[in-house]
């Protein structure tokens, strides 16, 4: 019998860039295709190519032993092809059943929608396949893992037998990502193949059948759990070896940094967000804040560095009273922010990368003299901060959106580690970047740590908080549920927590 | 440029693109050719769908076109001079004639008399006297632009500019130029740049829409016009026009009349720079372009959004009420009711057409000068109306604002960013 589907000799090109550079690929039926690469190694590109968003500039597409041209998303829907996205295509204030309906709608006496007979249909597919979820709950009222499921359940509504699922872990629970595996499993079992795309090494050991690793557009290898390790596969992505666990020296800790008592702060629909929430950290340790994204900890972080209002309680950064500062007063107190959302808050991408290089100092000296920046000056510094961070950029001068996300992360840190600070804030400071980046990152918050920085570090990644935190904090529904010295914290404690679910007292 | 900075280890990403507002996007184009060679195109073709009209709207050609048959080169012929005696008319009444100043000169130089001289320098004059209140307004929605505010409100800030150094200008008395002339110009500045804080500071205080509050605010100036016209600035004999502003507060000419020319435009040239400088060298002006590319990063930068909000929209107000300003002084010398032509409305689109760039903007003014000032001989000698003028102004526009379709008439590569942005956008 032929494979499910066959890649032949895909070839990619953008302006200046060999996305894919003959790729070939076979998925079996029934199998879970793990397809691992950095960022920039070209799986998103692959795929928008099977699912008719690219044209290739070479190679052919075989499903089922047959050739198929593949135009637009349509052609790959009518071929069994779906895809679940790592951004979800929902529409929040839809129910389940509209929105898996939206674009094949069934119709009664010509014109009416026909829900009940979706609802139905949505029914009978999640209990094949262990999708539970309710046809007519409001999406945007449900967890993000049932939305998730719901995204899978639009995929098979179309009748795909192929599915790509493209980062679906990215924003789950340890629990979720369980949840979601047991689906896979009962995909595969009812005859389906998957494609799984990503770039976190446990999961493609835990779940693949076969592993095929992209880097630079081109196909790197490709193995089988039961062969490799998370460092073969590791160097495999990068091209080089890679240390995974981070070493750190005891913490040696110094004074008080950052005091936090009691803070309660609203988000943007002025639902409080943050609890009443209290902690210290000292100079020279990491404090983790673990947690599900969404549980107040972007309004905590904000509020720590003046973005957002504080409703009660108070924070003190060395001594000084920063409650309802201004950012530039924190920022000129010694404290250091990498946000969570680097397009957003802490780029202009527009701005040259010198230009970011100095977005909250350019009007200090040697940046500014009186009112006149000195673009000499910041032309000097930009170029040597560039050398010293590695930041990877044809010029200082280019448009900051022009560098991939890793170096785009790099501008960042260069320009906030740059500065003599005592206190870093850093908000999911490896969202979304490779395995190379993330351990250059990572060795810098450590480097910082060392040198007598406090540092609160939030991220959702229980391996980075667990990997770089002297102590952990696991923030649920806007309040610290617990504080664990680093020792203590366990992935199966920490993924309770995060959870929601408080362990009995110990005894 | 792109290509070398996509270095082998990464995808396109929607970025900058994606998270720019989509005006921003329209008025701010990245880089120097993108910037340039859309509106080039554009006015290139905008003339070219000009000329067809000038043609299929002449009796003489239609006639023509109506004998193909029997005489097809004629017709092309009576077409293509049709269009050319417009456009040579359109020429020489922005520009002059060649052959007439050149006779000019000779007397001037043979004789000494300057009076052909000068009435051979007058068209080109003109043009610029028109050009000059479109820079200062284009500079006003520029300079608005760039800080991420939509600044409509050009036209009611250009009269509340106008009427303030018009009262100035008429009812202070017995100050030398020196003085008065300034004091004028400073009151137009300040008036104007109350008239842009004010939304401004609605803006920045209860987040209300700077759009919707400039559009407002110009009916509150041209209420407040007809009313100081009809009572309080009215003219003794109780005309709806003010006083005759007095000489010591005129911006003064150049050239001995009948060339209006004035050292106006030179002042609004001035104005172009010192934005330029204001916006690329130093720090307010950093601050200004980061809030209005990213105000997000801005706040984290520590930038004060509220501070800025006002301080842009004031400044943009000034540059506008410059704009009245600099016609009651240098021109009209009294302020009636429909002294601006809608100079601040045209002005959008020269912030538009001019990448919200000073230069940009001083380009396009002087493109939209010469169009307007030809105009007049356009329709006197070739019996072309002068509306063709506005229509071409309109292409200008409608092609700068829709660059996709001059790309695919000439073919041109669309960035790439603009098309992975749209394919996401499809994905579902």
């Amino acid at each position: 019998m032929p494979p499910v589907l066959e890649l032949r000799d895909i070839t990619k090109r953008f302006p200046g860039v060999l996305a894919n550079d003959h790729i070939n690929l076979t998925l079996n039926e029934g199998e879970i295709l793990a397809l691992l690469g950095e960022n920039g190694a070209g799986k998103t590109t692959l795929m928008n190519v099977l699912y008719g968003l690219y044209t290739p500039d070479e190679g052919e597409i075989i499903i089922r032993g047959e050739k198929v041209e593949i135009h637009n998303p349509n052609d790959a829907i009518e071929h069994g092809i779906g895809m679940v996205h790592q951004h979800f295509m929902l529409v929040p204030v839809f129910t389940v059943t509209e929105n898996v309906m939206l674009g094949v709608e069934s119709v009664k006496n010509g014109i009416f929608l026909d829900r009940k007979t979706a609802a139905e249909r949505i029914r009978e597919i999640s209990q094949r396949f262990g999708l539970r979820v309710d046809p007519h709950a409001v999406v945007e009222n449900l967890p993000v893992g049932v939305q998730q499921r719901v995204e899978i359940i639009k995929v098979l509504y179309r009748e795909a037998d192929i599915l790509i699922f493209d980062e679906p872990t990215a924003v789950l629970t340890p629990q979720e990502v369980e949840e979601l595996f047991k689906v896979f499993r009962s995909l595969v079992e009812q005859g389906k193949s998957l494609i799984f795309i990503t770039h976190k090494l446990n999961e493609v050991l835990a779940i693949a059948d076969r592993i095929m690793v992209l880097r630079n557009g081109r196909v790197a290898g490709i193995t089988t759990p039961e062969e490799a390790t998370r460092e073969s596969l590791a160097s495999m992505m990068v091209g080089r070896d890679v240390i995974l666990e981070v070493e750190k020296p005891p913490a040696r800790l110094g004074e008080l940094v950052l005091e936090v008592r009691d803070l309660v702060v609203q988000d943007d629909r002025h639902l409080v967000a943050v609890k009443g929430v209290s902690f210290e950290v000292r100079a020279g340790e990491i404090l983790g804040i673990a947690g599900v994204q969404g549980n107040g900890q972007t309004e905590l972080v904000e509020a720590l560095t003046g973005l957002r209002p504080v409703v009660s309680g108070s924070i003190t950064i060395l001594g000084q009273d920063v409650t309802n500062a201004e950012p530039r007063q924190v920022i000129e107190l010694g404290s250091a922010h990498v946000p969570e959302d680097r397009q957003k808050d802490g780029l202009v991408l527009t701005f040259s990368v010198a230009d970011n290089l100095v977005l909250n100092t350019y009007y200090q000296m040697p940046f500014a003299r009186g009112i006149n920046l000195d673009h000499q000056a910041i032309e000097r510094a930009a170029t040597e901060r560039v050398q010293q961070f590695d930041v990877r950029t044809p010029s200082i001068f280019i448009p900051v959106a022009n560098l991939s996300g890793g170096n785009q992360q790099k501008v960042i840190v260069a320009r906030e580690f740059s500065r003599p600070i005592r206190l870093l804030i850093a908000s999911q400071p490896t969202r979304g970047l490779d395995v190379g980046s993330i351990e250059y990152i990572h060795s810098q918050i450590i480097q910082k740590r060392n040198d007598g920085c406090a540092v609160v570090l939030v991220s959702p990644e229980l391996d980075e908080i667990m990997s770089l935190s002297d102590r952990i904090a696991v923030m649920f529904e806007g309040r610290f549920l617990a504080v664990l010295p680093a020792e203590e914290a366990t992935r199966e404690r920490l993924g309770l927590l995060m959870a929601g679910i408080q362990e009995p007292m110990p005894v | 440029m792109d290509n070398e900075a996509i270095t082998s280890d990464q995808e396109p990403q929607p970025t900058a693109a994606a998270r720019r507002p989509i005006l921003q996007r329209i008025f701010i184009r990245k880089g120097i050719w993108a910037s340039l060679v859309v509106p080039v195109l554009s006015v290139f073709t905008a003339f070219i769908i000009g000329g067809v009209i000038i043609a299929a709207s002449n009796t003489a050609v239609l006639a023509a076109w109506g004998n193909i048959f029997t005489a097809p080169l004629e017709a092309l012929r009576i077409t293509f001079k049709t269009v050319y005696d417009a456009y040579l008319a359109l020429f020489q009444g922005a520009f002059g004639q060649p052959a007439e100043l050149s006779a000019a000169l000779r007397t001037w130089r043979e004789t000494g008399q300057t009076q052909a001289l000068w009435a051979a320098l007058r068209p080109l004059g003109e043009s610029l006297v028109i050009s000059t209140p479109y820079i200062y307004a284009g500079l006003s929605v520029a300079f608005g632009m760039r800080g991420g505010l939509f600044n409509i409100g050009a036209e009611g800030q250009l009269f509340v500019g106008g009427l303030a150094s018009a009262y100035v200008g008429y009812a202070v008395k017995g100050l030398p130029w020196i003085v008065h002339m300034p004091l004028a110009i400073l009151a137009g500045l300040a008036a104007g740049a109350l008239w842009g804080a004010i939304p401004g500071l609605l803006k920045a205080k209860t987040g209300a829409h700077e759009v919707i509050n400039t559009i407002m605010m110009n009916y509150v100036a041209f209420r407040l016009t007809d009313y100081l016209l009809t009572g309080p600035m009215a003219r003794p004999d109780r005309l709806p026009i003010t006083p005759q502003v007095l000489p010591s507060a005129y911006i003064p000419t150049i050239f001995p009349p009948p060339v209006r020319f004035h050292w106006g435009f030179f002042l609004a040239l001035g104005a172009a720079a010192l934005m330029y400088w204001f916006l690329w060298k130093t720090t307010r002006g950093m601050e200004i372009r980061m809030t209005g590319q990213n105000q997000d990063a801005a706040r984290y930068a520590g930038v004060r959004i509220a501070v800025i909000t006002v301080l842009t929209m004031a400044v943009a107000g000034a540059l506008a009420g410059m704009s009245g300003t600099n016609q009651i002084l240098a021109v009209d010398h009294q302020l009636v009711r429909a002294f601006s032509t809608g100079y601040g409305f045209d002005s959008i689109a020269l912030a538009l057409l001019g990448n919200s760039h000073p230069l940009g903007v001083v380009l396009s003014s002087l493109l939209f000068g010469f169009l307007r000032g030809g105009a007049a001989r356009m329709q006197s000698v070739a019996g072309t109306p002068v509306e063709i003028i506005r229509i071409i102004q309109g292409m200008v526009i409608i092609f700068v604002a829709a660059p996709a379709i001059i790309r695919s008439l000439y073919r041109l590569k669309t960035p790439r960013e603009e098309d992975t942005l749209l394919s996401r956008g499809l994905t579902s």
